[in-house]
């Protein structure tokens, strides 16, 4: 399936590869260099390229290239999807992916990719499995290591790997046993220019931290479980329990996971916690536009939004802009012609506001389209669409463990035309 | 040479390196002046001295700098030696660096490979199986030919290794060794078929994924373990999910046939609407046999439905092509909600699934209008993600939506990205065509958009006006106006020859613009473009031959710029014209016609997705992704005619399974046919399940059905016992049906169909001799099928269902045995399916059962919800005769003890509605204990019991304790009699006794069955008089849709569901589970809001309980 694997960074150097054939030539990421000049955009290189002899699958994420070479038919999601497996596996190993840490860290990245994949087939990709196998480094560990001289590398086959649980790990020890559930929402909303919604959906995740002794067995149940449309889970969660009682049943991995993303469903009101009052205007005579935007609360059920922030991008004949803010801090910048204006906190008694002009190119004709306003914010304790979680139970253990569950609603793709 | 090494010794510094340095420098020196390399080899020696040193840290330190090299792509492979000779180290990180290393180089040194061969079989039966398995690994990864024997060897022993990874890992080596040598194919499909059989999910994935690259056409391989495959599936990790659907898909399309006949049938009926009511009887009878879904097909579908919910996007899309490649159409549906969860993914899964809705939304417009809004494009999309989510878009459109759909595209004209608002353009071109109602409005607002500011725009606009207008040619002489005064801004020369070609196709209409057009173009044409140079010249030729008066000094001003113009083309094309217009004495007859060569009726282009055609690829495949042909793509085959034989799925113990076991049996031909003509039974009799199962059988034509099997029963009534004349009449029309109906198949079939019939009167005939009470005249008409049902009905009257059974299956062997004595004497004309398909139709004549033998999958609700049940049993053939699969609802719980009166012991009761498995005659109960105490409660058994008479009971095993806080549930079975007496017992820990008793509801006391609608009336014209109660139910008419009324019956008893012809009426079947008479339910419609209720069973007093039962809940708001 996988033959190669080279990851390339932003510059065009291949900083990294790996083969699990025999060994494809480096020259072949010619045609993926050749499909990047093309696309002028990162974003907009093609995720599938055909060469004459392979094909190259290519995922784009923090400002790095993974382009795995194929050389027969193989359903091109099972590669991206694994290859933005590898990608979150790096970033649970180091913290962050970047091309410095993969630098530096280029033997424990050999060592767990050659885990992953045994002659481009997947072998390992729990992160719980893999984690057992090789050890993630941390700074203690090195200097463990080189004073004893034991090594990043488990010499046993993980229990898991074997087990009905192939997520969890068997001997787990904690002295505090704790459960974190934090139910995000995000809010996907399309708003016209005049401020009526065209499209608006929910789609929310239940990210999970849960750190427990033994093998727990945990069951989740809502107060409101009819809203959520569409559900995907972590493999760990007993399909038919869901389907039969509506509750979550799991034996959870240890350690950080997503146990559920779902999708409620667009016939539900979407209630739209913020609006934009805009007034941006070309003039077709003078070098001078106007610009001026009020965020403001709509329907935020009593809480605060915080960590607004206004983006927008301004047409290519926007030469500068002087705003004044009436909170918070703004940029411009000429080359990108991205506008970015940090609010911070929404004061409903003192509406946050950004007012000044833009100077036009001189002698260019006004632009058709005014930009759009995309919105990033954050409301703290409110699951936007409703949703509670009733109660958590373990079964399997004795103790009491610590639970507790965060409610928090996101600003997902949510962008106001104007 | 020496001053260059003295200054690579200075930058390493340090003493060590100085000496190593000079060392150095003697190597260096033959191979020449080049820096650069001395520098690598010096390098090299370095990392040689670590390797060779007594550290492990030293080495370690050398290896893992090694690593660092390979990952860079520096070229290490002189350092073999030295590497190698560490691959016996005791330090297990430094063993795994050099296994990495000797991956990447053994290739290149075989020979020094040889060196590490004997520590990988040594490692191979170390203790550890982890050791074991990446001895394998690696020694498989050496792509060293001389090794192959070994590697054959050790996959071998390997593959029969106990630790589940280890086989893994045997599966992966199985590909690495095909790919190093072909030869070794035979030996390693060996292994293959034994790796198949492995029961363990580890293995199942990665020896499918060889299968697929070694030897994906042994598709004989799957037979015996696609069961298992299917059932396993759940549980198989995710990736190993996808190679295995994907696989499936292919083996499903080339063993089962097509769940989309219906169709087809439907056209048929349709055609044949004016034929004589005999005649459509018999047709309708011959569409609904050739489909039934073969269950291993439905457990396929059932089974991959939970998948959907899988985060991982491979699977989703793994399932959603399955679904779309073999499920009936009418269930594709529920995967559009799943893919368009996909979108909310990264950019590269989204790319992927949108060319696949692409795809699918052009076949299926109304899979994906409910999303309508999810594929609205946003400002930050990529690129590509916007045009593919235009193209949905535009696949989508329609009547109703068009107006929605034509205000978004405003906002998508105006976007910055203007590659982007040029696509839209396009799109709106299109909808103008696909849809007449709005093909002004877009025509109007493309021409507000000839006066935008950006010429890509204009541009792409005036191509797509170009298309609109030709496709309606009249009266738009404004708009070509319009445009002709847009030559002297615009630049974009596919614009300015759209232009042209407008005005050319046009100028009679605009006569006085056309040749002042002409006029400037011919100033300009040194500087214009190809492509408009051409279109200038045919704009001369146009009018040449329409206005020669004023443009004939133009045109041929025209043609001389164009006779030495640079390109060929244009010489070329120019001479044509000339030639074909200008009459000299050279020019033939063909100028004659030159104005309707130059001004014919051209037919307007066909603005087509470029989706359209992708849909002969896979969907989900890299060959769809591409629209190419991948290496290695493995078409989609067709479905098969006819089902090949699908009793090569049955495993062996299944074959043992008692009860379709005759006891003569010697060949090992007889089970196969067996199955077979079995499941043609079940086709039979669920003839109309098909229509319920798939929405898209039109309710017209099950009335059809209905009515006409009620015509044929009539007909047979009367016609009961008359001779065997009028019986070979309709055997002779049919086979003349037959003809017509089945194009395929071949003409000796005719011959066949002759043969067919003697052999049914001698099957028959021996069936007689063998029954008693089968009626005398038999004889020809057993091909009648009404006569065949009136017979029935005698049967069934006199003996009871069980008994029925037992004989049914005697008489079944017997004509199984004539039956296979026939065919071989057939053999040699025939193929074997067409052949086995006709006796087949005849042993369902003649042992046509009261109900199904079978097990039918249920077919209405929500299958994947009983799939766990079904799935175990179905790998038993479905033993459990004529009791289907419950119809899923909620468990209702009693409380059996309160954990007041329990001391802290909480128990709660419910029925499972599943066989029970202490005793045929037992109610299935299941007692959930909790202990809510903070001690441990130990030894909790039953106690003593006071049952009523005859009553029986299984109690489950004494529990020796129960932690605080657990809980636990446990089985047991009772056997009630019929009755819904309570059983009362008592329920015993290590200290107490409490009494407590459970009353079973009515409803719990039936086990569902399954049987064809005619059956069920059958049943229920014999369960008259005094076995019938009725009722009138009055409720809203929203109660009374056909789900309401599903869901309250089914929720208060155990009823299976009988499909129904007609949608008034719906109907149920169970057993009573003690002494399994039969239960049936109507529920019939009436005018107004009023249903009757009516419920037929021999057993008079439970009937009436259940009708009591039935009445509230189904008339209650």
């Amino acid at each position: 399936m996988i033959h190669s694997l080279f990851l390339i960074n932003s510059s065009g150097d291949i900083f990294l590869e790996k083969h699990w054939k025999s060994v494809v030539s480096r020259s072949v990421c010619d045609y993926f260099f050749e499909a990047q000049e093309r696309a002028t955009e990162a974003e907009n290189v093609p995720p599938v390229i055909p060469t004459p002899h392979h094909y190259l699958l290519s995922v784009y994420r923090h400002k790095i290239f993974f382009v795995a070479v194929i050389q027969t038919e193989v359903p091109p999601l099972f590669v991206i999807e694994f290859l933005h497996r590898v990608v979150d596996t790096f970033q649970d190993y180091f913290g962050v992916c970047s091309e410095p840490v993969i630098k530096d860290n280029v033997v424990v990245v050999y060592e767990v990719l050659e885990e992953m994949l045994d002659n481009g087939f997947p072998l390992a990709t729990e992160s719980n499995i893999l984690k057992e196998l090789i050890k993630p480094p941390t700074i203690l560990r090195t200097v463990v290591n080189t004073i004893t001289g034991s090594t990043n590398v488990g010499d046993q086959l993980p229990t898991g790997q074997l087990s009905v649980v192939p997520w969890r790990r068997t001997g787990v020890k904690y002295t505090n046993n704790e459960a974190y559930f934090d139910v995000i929402e995000e809010i996907d909303a399309i708003i016209d220019k005049s401020g009526s919604t065209i499209t608006a959906e929910i789609q929310g995740v239940i990210d999970a931290c849960v750190k427990l002794t033994g093998m727990p067995d945990l069951t989740l149940s809502f107060m409101n479980p009819r809203l959520l449309d569409d559900v995907s889970f972590h493999p760990c969660v007993r399909f038919k329990r869901w389907e039969s009682e509506r509750i979550l049943s799991f034996i959870p991995p240890d350690g950080n996971f997503r146990l559920l993303s779902y999708h409620v469903s667009a016939q539900n009101l979407v209630a739209i916690p913020v609006y934009v009052k805009h007034n941006i205007s070309f003039r077709d005579s003078s070098s001078l536009g106007r610009f001026e935007i009020t965020v403001g609360p709509k329907q935020t059920m009593g809480k605060t939004i915080e960590g607004v922030i206004v983006t927008s991008q301004m047409p290519k004949g926007v030469l500068n802009m002087s705003l004044t803010p009436s909170q918070g801090t703004h940029t411009f910048d000429p080359v990108t012609k991205m506008l970015s204006w940090d609010v911070g906190k929404i004061n409903p008694q003192k509406l946050p506001s950004l007012k000044g002009t833009m100077s036009l190119q001189a002698g260019a004709s006004k632009p058709d389209e005014n930009p759009t306003i995309n919105l990033q914010f954050k409301i703290q304790q409110l699951a936007i669409s409703g949703l509670k979680v009733n109660r958590l139970d373990m079964y399997g253990e004795k103790y009491k463990p610590f639970k507790g569950i965060k409610y928090m609603t996101k600003a997902g793709k949510f962008q106001v035309r104007t | 040479m020496s001053s260059n090494s003295f200054a690579y010794n200075e930058q390493s510094g340090g003493g060590e390196a100085t000496e190593l340095g000079q060392e150095a420098t003697s190597t260096i020196s033959p191979s020449g002046a080049f820096g650069l390399f001395s520098s690598d080899l010096k390098k090299n020696e370095d990392l040689k001295q670590m390797l060779e040193s007594n550290k492990d840290s030293a080495k370690l330190d050398a290896m893992k700098r090694i690593v660092g090299m390979i990952a860079k792509g520096k070229n290490a492979s002189e350092l073999f030696p030295a590497v190698v000779k560490n691959v016996a180290s005791k330090n297990i990180e430094i063993k795994k660096l050099v296994y990495v290393y000797l991956v990447r180089y053994a290739e290149e040194q075989q020979d020094l490979a040889l060196l590490s061969i004997s520590t990988f079989q040594r490692a191979l039966k170390d203790p550890n199986q982890l050791i074991r398995a990446s001895a394998l690994r690696v020694l498989s990864s050496i792509r060293v030919p001389i090794i192959v024997p070994i590697m054959m060897l050790a996959i071998k022993e390997a593959s029969a290794d106990l630790s589940p990874y280890v086989r893994k890992n045997a599966a992966h080596a199985i590909q690495k060794l095909y790919s190093l040598d072909p030869e070794q194919k035979e030996m390693l499909i060996e292994v293959i078929e034994k790796l198949l059989k492995d029961k363990s999910t580890l293995v199942a994935g990665s020896v499918v994924m060889a299968f697929e690259e070694v030897c994906p056409d042994r598709i004989d391989l799957i037979h015996k373990n696609y069961r298992k495959l299917c059932n396993l599936l759940v549980d198989v990790e995710e990736w190993g999910q996808v190679v295995i659907i994907h696989m499936l898909t292919r083996y499903a399309r080339t063993q089962f046939v097509s769940p989309w006949k219906e169709d087809d049938g439907l056209e048929d009926n349709e055609k044949n609407f004016y034929e004589s009511d005999d005649e459509q009887k018999e047709k309708t009878d011959q569409r609904k046999k050739p489909y039934t879904m073969d269950p291993d097909h439905r457990l396929l579908i059932r089974n991959t439905k939970p998948l959907l919910q899988s985060r991982n996007a491979a699977v989703v899309m793994a399932v959603a092509q399955l679904y779309w490649h073999i499920s009936p159409k009418s269930e594709v549906g529920i995967i559009s909600k799943s893919l368009v969860r996909l979108l909310r993914s990264n950019r590269e899964v989204q790319y992927i699934v949108l060319q696949n809705i692409a795809t699918m939304s052009i076949q299926r417009k109304g899979m994906f209008e409910p999303y309508l809004k999810s594929f609205y494009v946003r400002s930050t999309d990529p690129t590509m993600i916007k045009t593919l989510k235009l193209e949905i878009l535009t696949n989508l459109a329609n009547e109703a939506n068009i107006s929605t759909l034509l205000r978004e595209f405003q906002t998508y004209v105006k976007s910055q990205d203007k590659q982007f608002a040029a696509a839209t353009i396009q799109t709106i071109g299109r909808c103008a065509t696909n849809i007449s109602e709005v093909t002004d409005t877009c025509l109007n607002g493309l021409v507000c958009l000839l006066s935008n500011r950006d010429e890509i725009v204009v541009a792409e606009s005036v191509v797509v006006i170009k298309k609109l207008l030709q496709m309606q040619p009249a009266q738009h002489g404004e708009i070509i106006k319009h445009m002709a005064k847009l030559l002297d801004s615009i630049t974009v020369p596919v614009a300015r020859a759209s232009i042209l070609w407008l005005i050319g196709e046009n100028c009679e209409r605009v006569p006085k613009i056309a040749p002042d057009v002409l006029r400037k173009m011919a100033k300009s044409f040194t500087s214009e473009d190809d492509l408009v140079k051409l279109q200038i010249l045919n704009l001369g030729a146009k009018l040449y031959l329409t206005n020669s008066r004023q443009t004939k000094l133009l045109t041929q001003y025209i043609l001389n710029l164009g006779k030495y113009d640079q390109n060929y083309d244009i010489r070329d094309r120019t001479r044509f014209i000339r030639q074909l217009i200008v009459p000299n004495e050279k020019s033939g007859a063909l100028s004659k016609y030159a104005k309707k060569i130059f001004l014919a009726q051209k037919p307007a282009p066909l603005l087509e997705s470029p989706f359209k055609d992708r849909d002969h690829f896979q969907l989900g495949t890299l060959s769809h992704t591409l629209n190419t042909k991948a290496t290695g793509y493995l078409e989609l085959s067709n479905w098969p005619e006819v089902a090949p034989d699908p009793s090569v799925r049955n495993v062996e113990v299944i074959e043992l399974a008692k009860e379709w076991t005759p006891a003569g049996k010697a060949k090992k031909e007889n089970p196969a046919k067996k199955f077979y003509s079995e499941s043609e039974e079940e086709e039979d009799s669920s003839d109309s399940s098909s229509d319920s199962e798939s929405e898209s059988g039109s309710a017209s034509g099950e009335q059809d059905e209905g009515d006409s099997s009620d015509d044929s029963s009539e007909e047979s009534s009367s016609e009961h016992g008359s001779d065997s004349e009028s019986a070979s009449e309709v055997g002779d029309k049919r086979t003349a049906k037959r003809n017509s109906k089945s194009k395929g198949k071949s003409d000796s079939e005719d011959g066949e169909k002759e043969n067919e019939k003697s052999k049914t009167s001698d099957s028959s005939s021996a069936d007689s001799s063998s029954e008693e009470e089968s009626s005398s005249d038999s004889e020809s008409e057993s091909e009648s099928e009404s006569e065949s049902e009136s017979r029935k009905v005698t049967k069934s009257s006199m003996l009871p269902v069980m008994a029925l059974f037992v004989r049914e299956r005697g008489s079944k062997r017997k004509s199984q045995i004539i039956l296979s004595k026939e065919k071989e004497k057939k053999k040699t004309k025939q193929d074997r399916n067409p052949l086995t398909k006709d006796v087949s139709l005849l042993d369902l004549d003649d042992f046509n059962p009261v109900s199904t033998p079978v097990a039918l999958p249920t077919p209405a609700l929500s299958p994947s919800l009983i799939a766990d049940l079904e799935g175990l049993n179905l790998s038993a053939s479905s033993s459990v005769i004529s009791v289907s699969t419950p119809v899923f609802v909620p468990v209702k719980t009693h409380v059996l003890l309160h954990r007041m009166s329990g001391r802290g012991l909480a128990a709660h009761y419910f029925f499972p509605r599943q066989p029970c498995i202490f005793g045929d005659k037992m109610v299935s109960v299941q007692i959930t204990l909790n202990n809510t105490t903070d001690r441990k409660i130990e030894n909790i058994h039953i106690g003593g019991k006071k049952l009523p008479m005859g009553m029986q009971m299984h109690v489950f095993n004494p529990i020796e304790s129960l932690e605080p806080e657990g809980s636990i549930t446990v089985s047991m079975g009772i056997d009630f009699c019929d009755s819904t007496q309570t059983a009362s017992f008592q329920l015993c820990t290590k200290d107490d006794c409490f009494s407590v008793n459970i009353q079973p509801p009515v409803g719990e006391l039936l086990l569902p069955v399954a049987m064809s609608e005619k059956d069920f009336k059958k049943e229920q014209g014999m369960l008259t008089g005094m076995n019938e109660t009725s009722t009138v139910i009055i409720a809203a008419p929203q109660n009374f849709t056909p789900s309401v009324i599903l869901q309250k019956v089914v929720n208060v008893a155990n009823v299976g569901v009988v499909p129904s012809g007609q949608d008034n009426i719906h109907r149920f079947a169970a057993k009573t589970v003690h002494s399994g008479s039969l239960m049936l339910v109507t529920v019939e419609l009436k005018e107004g809001s009023t249903a009757q209720l009516i419920i037929n069973t021999e057993r008079t007093v439970i009937g009436s309980v259940l009708l009591r039962e039935l009445k509230p809940v189904l008339s209650q708001g």
